[in-house]
């Protein structure tokens, strides 16, 4: 996974509720393995009907394209546990979600990527939120994840929390496989353990 | 100290605590399926990391398969690489797959407990959001993403914080025509789309325990909608009694041995639950969604609401759909003209859904215009809904009759709507585009959906007279 220590960055606001995984990585018929998670972003709400840009949508304007930094409202990521909505943040650049919330799932999946979830809290939150837009685009925020601030222009930085644990495992880049499996041993014996105790939960074999 | 079912599941299943402070819950069913498992089999490999258990490991062949009669890999063709690559995965790694051709076939939330794969009081993982339909069951089930499932496959657990501990509690009895469907519908509408975020929620009262299995899976499965981590209804005799001789539970005295153990599975007296929740249901009529996300729901004799009538942090959201759902405040639901049902998915595709389904469509014919479709939830449920002659009465009355899959709940096989149409639908998602660009999904019960394609407009099922034969 692709550590996170900070972020510099346009910052760019779609303030808005309960977007869903399927309006972030809609379901696109492709025909092979290899998708294009770049072109997947937000596809239906970039285009309009004829298949052109829509420009009025955030990412399309031209001091958005290049945004590393998303800025959205509660319960981000709602839906289908579908990990190709974080692949295609990343695919386009982005690194940083500043949500008032987060689904859980979808939470789950930024932190296996290497994507920075901020939850914004209520009164910063709101308070940031409007200095984004304020700024519109024409300079960067920065998001330090070592100190836990974001800074920008027209005002002061802002604190933000995030678990020390989410934290230490972004910075560092660790492989979530490798973490677990220090307790290799722990898994053996507990199979060992419920191999006795409930047997059935062991052996999945059909009787037929 | 009172725990509660949830706490003593967890419990039991911890294997330790990582040093990032998680929980590594061990997973005693995993069930893949083919959109995802190609990512995960993909990464194992390159990382030189063998599956720990294929023998607690299922797969099944359920979203982008495609429906039609005789069916194969290229059918869809923007599924065949992902059908070919879980098989390939499967095969190398010695995974028990329900392919595309197999007898047992079908979405996975309706194959594994309808094979008797998961059990009570047992933990499962699926790479998918829905993954909790089997806590209907009395089991613990999480959906994930695609590292999670590289993740379970390589350790058997998954690493999660632990979530809280949430109560539904469900009393009264449901009114003759209204159905689990409706029940959890009501209860997204009243607790919002993030309502059950972060918790695990069990499911209670006089109206569950009064719900066949199916039902509660129906219940369960729409848990995600408002947010929850996982959701599940104690097990008890109607639980045990479906469960038996199933194939995949245990036999003889390892049978007896188990059913002791599950006889004890229930919160204890007292118990402390994060929230509660209290729903009568005695009162309730069947419900349909008017808007684009399931918590905008209304009672089916309803009007789409007055935004100044919603909690102000619901007015934007109701904004945005009246628009896409074509739709102004004040319409009444019923009678809304309508292009298209669907009838399946996890939601509601087992044989009791038919059954209901088909009881409203006898003797009636599928209005002019309308195109309706069931596609049931396993090849198994097709088989028996064939034996009992329900695939007669709905081709009679000029709905298609699909084979087994995902298919319409999000389109993943390329069946969906056109452009522009209102569809009626069984599903779990009412998003926008979900169904094919610009298609306007109300989602309500089987029965709601049946005579809603009988009279071409959105029905009460309760109000049709009763049909012919």
């Amino acid at each position: 996974m692709q550590p996170f220590t900070r972020h510099t960055g346009i910052a760019a606001p779609l303030i808005k509720d309960d977007i869903n995984t399927d309006q972030i990585a809609p379901i696109l018929h492709s025909r092979g393995l290899k998708e294009d998670y770049r072109a997947m972003l937000f596809h239906r709400a970039r285009r309009r009907e004829d298949g052109s840009e829509d420009p009025d949508f955030v990412l399309n304007k031209p001091r958005f394209r290049a945004a590393g930094i998303l800025v959205t409202g509660e319960n981000f990521g709602a839906g289908s546990s579908r990990e190709s909505a974080v692949w295609s943040m990343l695919a386009n650049g982005i690194r940083v979600i500043a949500a008032k919330s987060f689904a859980d799932i979808y939470r789950e999946n930024c932190l296996q990527n290497g994507l920075l979830p901020v939850v914004l809290g209520s009164a910063l939150g709101d308070q940031f939120i409007a200095r984004v837009l304020a700024v519109d685009g024409k300079a960067p925020f920065r998001v330090d994840l070592v100190t836990q601030r974001i800074s920008g222009p027209t005002g002061p930085d802002i604190a933000f929390e995030i678990p020390a644990a989410d934290r230490t495992r972004l910075i560092e880049g660790l492989d979530d496989i490798g973490l677990t499996l220090k307790h290799v041993d722990e898994i053996a014996s507990w199979e060992v353990r419920a191999r006795a105790a409930q047997p059935w939960l062991q052996l999945a074999r059909d009787s037929r | 100290m009172q725990q509660t079912l949830f706490d003593k599941i967890w419990n039991f299943h911890r294997v330790a605590q990582r040093a990032d402070g998680r929980d590594l819950i061990y997973i005693d069913r995993h069930v893949l399926h083919e959109l995802h498992a190609h990512h995960a089999f993909a990464q194992l490999l390159k990382q030189s990391r063998p599956v720990r258990r294929a023998d607690l490991t299922f797969a099944v062949q359920d979203h982008t398969v495609a429906t039609g009669p005789g069916r194969d890999d290229e059918t869809n063709p923007s599924g065949s690489a992902f059908i070919k690559a879980m098989r390939e995965g499967c095969r190398s790694n010695r995974i028990r797959l329900f392919d595309i051709d197999d007898p047992e076939q079908g979405i996975s939330h309706v194959v594994a407990p309808e094979l008797g794969i998961v059990l009570p009081g047992a933990t499962h993982a699926v790479p998918d959001s829905h993954a909790s339909t089997v806590g209907g069951v009395g089991a613990l089930a999480f959906g994930c993403g695609t590292s999670e499932l590289a993740h379970i496959l390589a350790t058997q657990v998954m690493a999660l914080k632990q979530p809280k501990n949430m109560r539904v509690q469900l009393d009264g009895r449901l009114a003759a025509g209204v159905t689990a469907k409706d029940v959890a519908l009501r209860i997204i509408a009243e607790i919002g789309v993030a309502g059950a975020r972060g918790h695990v929620v069990e499911y209670a009262g006089a109206a569950v325990g009064a719900m066949p299995i199916e039902q509660r899976m129906t219940l369960c499965n729409l848990n995600i909608e408002m947010g929850g981590r996982s959701g599940f209804v104690a097990p008890d005799d109607v639980t045990f009694e479906w469960l038996a001789r199933r194939p995949f539970v245990p036999q003889g005295a390892e049978w007896d041995r188990a059913l002791r153990h599950w006889r004890t599975l229930a919160s204890d007296e007292g118990a402390c639950f994060d929230r509660e929740v209290t729903l009568d249901c005695a009162t309730l009529e069947p419900q349909i969604t008017w808007g684009t996300d399931p918590s905008q729901v209304v009672g089916i004799s309803g009007r789409v609401p007055d935004p100044a009538a919603l909690d102000p942090g619901r007015r934007a959201a109701a904004a945005s759909a009246f628009g896409y759902m074509d739709l102004t405040p004040g319409t009444p639901l019923l009678g809304l003209p309508i292009d298209r049902v669907f009838i399946g998915s996890c939601t509601n595709s087992r044989l009791p859904d038919l059954q209901v389904a088909a009881a409203v469509i006898r003797g009636r014919h599928v209005a002019e215009g309308v195109v309706a479709m069931v596609v049931p939830g396993s090849t198994s449920v097709k088989r028996e809904a064939e034996a009992a002659g329900l695939d007669r009465v709905f081709r009679e009355a000029g709905f298609l009759w699909g084979e087994s899959g995902c298919s319409m709940c999000a389109g993943g096989n390329g069946d969906r709507g056109e452009p522009g149409e209102r569809c009626v639908s069984t599903t779990n998602r009412n998003f926008e585009n979900r169904q094919g660009p610009k298609v306007r999904t109300h989602l309500a019960s089987p029965a709601t959906a049946a005579a809603s394609a009988i009279a071409g407009r959105i029905a009460d099922a309760r109000q049709l007279a009763p049909g012919s034969a």
